[in-house]
This record gives C-alpha cells, structure tokens and sequence, in this order.
C-alpha cells in the first residue's frame, strides 16, 4: 500500500482538492470571459450562479432516471437557468444601453443570496436533503491508484473533464475561428466590426448568453458535487473571484485554468486542514478568509505598474455601442 | 422601434420614470408570484398591510428603513463619482462591531451619561467603516486596483471577523456570563444608558422615530448641499463625468478618491453603530449577514438616482418592503421574495434611465432631417 499513502499526504490532497473547488470557478470564469471578450462586463455572475446551483438541483431531485441521464439533465436545466438570468443583463445593457455596472449589480442583488435563488430553494423546498445523484470521480481506467497522478488527473467528476475540453474549446475558437475572431473585433472596436458587416448585438446577445450558461454550470458544481446538497448562498462569492479571475488571467482561457486551481486551492485549504486536525490554534476564520484576502492581493499585483501594460482587457468592455453616436 | 437622444430631459420624467419603475415591478413581481404559485392580490394586501397600514407598522418600518438610508447614502456618496463602493455592508458591519466595542468598554468604566455614549458610538463607528472603507479607496488611488471587486471580497473578510468575534472566541464582545451565553454563542448586551433615545409622536396612531432616522436625515441634507452646493461637490462631479478633464483642470484625484471611500466608508460605519444602538443591541453575527443591508444601500442608492435627498424617501420605501419581509416570512411568503422585488424594480429602473436620455420612436420611418445647430448642441 505505499502508491496509496503517498497520495494521502497533504500536498497531493490539496492539489486534488484544489482541481474540485477551482472548477466552478473556471466554467463562471470562462463564461465572463467570453461575454467581456465580446465587450459586455457581466458582474452578475454570483447571482447567476446561485440560479443555476438551485434549478440544477431541482432537476437532480425532480427527475426519475438514470444517474448519468439525471445528472446531464441537471447540468442542462442549470446552463438554461444561468443564460435566463445573463438574458436580463443582456437586454438591458445591449438594448436598453443601461450603465454595465449597474445592471451587472442589479443581477446579482436580484438573482443572489437574498433573492431568486433564496427564493426557489424556499419555494421548491429544496434545503435539506443530499441530492439524489452527486457528480463524483470517474477512476478513469483504474488509474486513480497511480501515485500523485492518480487523484489529480484520472479521478476527478465528469465536471472537471468537460471544463478541461472547454478551455481548449474556447482556445481554439478565439484565436483560431472566424466566429472567434468576430467576437474579439467586437469587444475591441465595435464600429470596425459594425463597418465589416458583422451584427454587434446579435454576438454580445450570445456570448452574453452563453457566459450566463457556464455560470449557471459553474453554480451546479457547488449542489451537485461540492456540496452536495442546496444551501442558500452556498457560492459564498465565488462568482466575484470568478470576475477577477478573468483579469488575472489576462483575459486568456488557458491562464483562467491556472487561476482557478491556484483559488481552488485556497478554498480547498480550511476543510483539508479541518478532516487532518492541523493548525487549530489557528481561528479557522483565518484560513477561510484566504481565498477573499489573496483575490484582492493578487488583483493588487496585476493592476499596478508593469502588468497593467500587458493587460489584455478588450478596449470596448463596458462601453455600449451605438451605431448613431460613435 | 428607434431610439432618438432627447435634447433636454423633462423635469416630470425624472419623478414619472422612478414611480412608474416601481409600478411595473410590482407588476413584474406579480407574475413571478403566479408562476410559482401564489396569489399576488392577497400577498400584496399584506405586503402593504405590514409595512405601512397595520398597528404599529410604521414604526417597525423606520426600523428597517434607518439602515437602509445610512447605506444608501453611503453607496450614492461614491456612486455619485462613478466610484463604485459595493462594500456597504463590511463596513456596516464594522461599524456594528466598533459602536459596540465602545460601548461595552465606557459601560466597565462606568460611564453613565447618555450624551456621551451617543458620541462615543456614532465616532467609532463612522471611523471603523472608514478605515475599512481606507484599504480598497488607497489601493484604488495608488495601485489602479478595481476598487468593485477589492470592496466586495473585503465584505466576505468582514463577516468572518463577526462569525470569529461571536462564534468561535472568547472575546470581549461575546457574553460568556449569562446562562444563555453559555448555552449558545450570543454577544454580550451594551449597558442600558449606551442605547440611543427614541421620539414618540402621536400622528398615525402612534411612532416610534429612532435617534439614527433624525441622523440620518440630517446626514441627507448635509449631504446634498456638500454634493450640490460646494466646490469639493462640483470636482466630485466632474472627476466622475471627465477623469482626464479633471486632471488637466488640477484636481488631485488619488485624494480625492480616497477621501470619498472613506466618506462613504464612513456615512457605512455610522449605520452600524446606529443599528446596534437603536435597535439590535449586541452583536448577532446571523442577523447581520442576513439581512444584507450594505448590499440593499445599493439599490437605495441607484433608484434615488443618487440623490442623496431622495434616498431617504426611497429607504422608507424599501424599508417598508423588508420590514414585510421579515413579519411575513414563512410558507405562502418565502424568503427572497423582498430580494426579488428589489431586482426587479431596479430593472425597472434601469430600463426607465432609457426613457430619459432617448424618445422612442416606433415604426420604421426615416429619420427626419435634422437640424445641424441641434445635433452641434447635442
């Protein structure tokens, strides 16, 4: 049984752990990523989140199959659930030409721990019970075993592997698609793109959409594996760090990958220690606090001086476009 | 459908847009009731009966409403420069946590004069939310940090100092003499004279006004001439339109920046200190985190337009709205419901913005020919 302790010490748990509560944060993550690529700051990301945590629960409860069917099912309500919410933002903001900011606020305090999603976990009567299916690790091949690989690479949940498809995915498609290609002319110079034909609106419409939808995934991650079970406000601001891990990740899929594991981990820390019984003269609050204190350190070191050239935040991003008042 | 700018805003819009956001709302909301199951006649009859025609309701709605106007303020006094504190409700927080503090520490000393309690508290809490308000205003001056993100994950930061507070010490704030302290983590009560007075007026059967509500009027006031009448207003307002304009014009705007987080910070703070004085008298870590008052300021704040005269109409509105929530709470009225509807006529309002700077135009017709000096002025 040696391969077996080596992947009981701490390191190779925490890194594993860190894949688990990092990938909610890449789908909400890669999802903004996509709606501000293409010009729209979403800042409703936490509140859509929670709507796709609590409607893909509801389907896990409600529906009467297979686990696997049961589970896509879920993931599927939730992705409808999180684009639903984005369709808000999107209207008012693309249409309506509201202030960004505001409407991405508004989303949040609508959709959020004090709104429709407190209110459908109540009205569904949803707290309470485990959920019926749990996302969990597939053991790929019986290689879960394998030292130090094994529970990082070949055992995590379907989540984590469709998340590792889609960063590739949105890699390719950005910087390799003519639609991909659209979407950054939109988000840098939306009257350039105007002048080439392309229809500004209908792709901020659907990327805003489609942010939306990795949200509400992202947000199913916590009820359907993590948690697993509804609990108001149980994203605990992970949308917010999401939000910022686009910036840190230079608005690039491959680095959102990076910075999710990295605040994956912070979040993983405070239980691990916890199950291990280590470090408890230390207030948990204190670990708990990490993954809030390093977002706004790690926020600090990429907008200051040197880096903040090297952003690569579209040029358009908040900014509503008008055809008639350019 | 075209949008066309309008050359002037009519005055009677800019009251017509926010009443009627409230109005389509309340529509909007309910049709979220019919969906998932509920009456919206019945619910909205005792939405308005608990929140401002029953016994003693009123006065349960000032409750609710002095928060929410200190928090409004607070957020239009940043908002008003396009500084976006969304920070509220740790700094509310940690004017709960300082205004208690001060509290229980003059009651050792024995201090027993009213007046000096009220000073005492209102100080620390205003200089708490400051101070806390302080780290995401210098790192949103001097390192070009997103001060939206840093002031939100602070408020996360902020809670788990009141769970550690309460919960998981034995710090001076905890009551660990009392048989229910002991029983359960409970704050410990501030002394009888550290409690603000309150006014009782006789009109509508009977009103209780706390101490916080006249403060925080006041504050409104004082605000709306600092933001309209003085020169630090007018910079504000021009750093918020114009940040380059402002530059070449020599206005200082790390400081300025700075000053009005912590201004913001402040007017926060003070909310706080007045919650835990008027009303909640020791520290309950639950009860703040859910009652989400800092994050509420916010819609306060953007329905008054930021206006901070009209937050304090717009609080007592709202304020009625959570007040319901809260007596009403329960199986045919869930909880998030208040939330819901606050979304929803922010949408509303949001959308209303749009009737204000455009006219609608609708059908396809071609654009009429425009008058060059009109489009020059626009």
């Amino acid at each position: 049984m040696v391969l077996a302790s080596v992947n009981d010490t701490f390191v190779v748990v925490i890194v594993a752990a860190a894949v688990l509560y990092g990938t909610p944060l890449l789908f909400a993550a890669l999802g903004e990523l996509l709606a501000e690529r293409s010009g729209v700051l979403n800042l409703g990301v936490e509140g859509m989140m929670l709507v796709g945590a609590v409607m893909g629960f509801w389907a896990v409860q409600r529906l009467d199959a297979a686990e696997g069917v049961s589970l896509a099912g879920a993931l599927g309500v939730a992705a409808v659930a999180g684009a639903a919410t984005a369709l808000i933002h999107a209207f008012l903001v693309i249409t309506l030409r509201a202030n960004q900011i505001v409407s991405g606020l508004a989303l949040t305090i609508f959709a959020g721990a004090a709104g429709l999603s407190s209110y459908l976990g109540n009205d569904l009567n949803l707290s309470g019970s485990p959920a019926e299916h749990a996302f969990s690790g597939l053991d790929i091949a019986g290689l879960g075993d394998l030292p130090v690989l094994g529970p990082i690479l070949f055992d995590q949940s379907a989540l984590v592997y469709l998340s590792w498809l889609l960063v590739a995915a949105i890699g390719v498609y950005l910087a390799r698609t003519r639609p991909g290609l659209n979407v950054r002319a939109v988000g840098e110079a939306p009257a350039s793109a105007d002048a080439m034909g392309i229809d500004v609106a209908a792709y901020r419409y659907t990327h805003t959409l489609i942010g939306g939808a990795l949200a509400g995934i992202g947000g199913a991650c916590f009820s359907l594996q993590i948690t697993p079970q509804w609990v108001g406000g149980l994203t605990g601001g992970a949308g917010w760090i999401a939000v910022a891990l686009v910036i840190f990740a230079f608005w690039r899929p491959d680095l959102c990958l990076v910075g999710a594991y990295l605040f994956g981990a912070f979040s993983a820390l405070p239980p691990t220690l916890q199950a291990r019984g280590w470090l408890t003269g230390i207030p948990s609050e204190v670990f708990s606090s990490l993954p809030y204190v390093m977002t706004v350190l790690v926020l600090v070191a990429v907008s200051s001086g040197a880096a903040r050239r090297r952003l690569g935040a579209p040029a358009a991003l908040g900014v509503p476009y008008v055809r008639e008042e350019r | 459908m075209r949008f066309e700018r309008r050359l002037d805003q009519p005055r009677w819009l800019a009251v017509a847009v926010p009443m009627g956001s409230i109005a389509v709302g309340f529509a909007l909301m309910a049709v979220v009731l019919l969906a998932t199951g509920h009456a919206p006649g019945p619910t909205y009859r005792r939405l308005l009966d608990s929140a401002f025609f029953g016994d003693g309701a009123l006065s349960a709605t000032l409750v609710s409403c002095t928060p929410l106007v200190f928090t409004g303020l607070a957020a239009a006094a940043a908002f008003r420069m396009r500084l976006y504190n969304i920070g509220g409700e740790g700094q509310f927080y940690w004017g709960a946590i300082a205004g208690v503090g001060i509290a229980l520490y003059l009651g050792d000393r024995g201090v027993d004069s009213t007046p000096a309690y009220i000073a005492a508290t209102a100080v620390a809490g205003a200089a708490a939310g400051a101070a806390w308000a302080a780290i995401p205003g210098l790192l949103r001056a001097f390192a070009h940090t997103n001060e939206i993100i840093t002031s939100l994950m602070l408020n996360y930061v902020a809670g788990l100092v009141l769970t550690y507070l309460i919960i998981d010490s034995r710090s001076y704030w905890r009551d660990l003499e009392s048989f229910e302290g002991q029983t359960f983590p409970l704050g410990k009560m501030i002394p009888e004279e550290a409690k603000w007075p309150s006014a009782s007026l006789d009109a509508f059967g009977g009103i209780v006004l706390p101490l916080g509500f006249g403060i925080a009027v006041a504050l409104a006031v004082v605000m709306w001439v600092v933001y309209a009448r003085t020169r630090f207003g007018f910079e504000l307002q021009v750093i918020g339109d114009s940040p380059r304009s402002a530059r070449f014009a020599g206005m200082r705007l790390r400081r300025k920046i700075v000053a009005v987080m912590c201004l913001s910070g402040a007017v926060a703070g003070l909310g706080g200190a007045s919650f835990e004085a008027d009303f909640a008298y020791q520290l309950d870590p639950t009860g703040l985190q859910t009652s989400f008052y800092g994050y509420m300021g916010i819609v306060v704040a953007a329905l008054a337009r930021y206006n901070p005269l009209a937050v304090v109409p717009v609080g007592f509105l709202l304020g009625g709205l959570v007040n319901a929530g809260f007596t009403l709470q329960g199986a045919d009225f869930p909880s998030g419901l208040v939330g819901v509807m606050q979304g929803l006529i922010l949408f509303c309002a949001l959308a209303g913005e749009v009737l204000l700077r455009y006219r609608l135009r609708m059908g396809r017709t071609a654009p009429r020919a425009v008058d060059p000096q009109a489009e020059a002025a626009a």
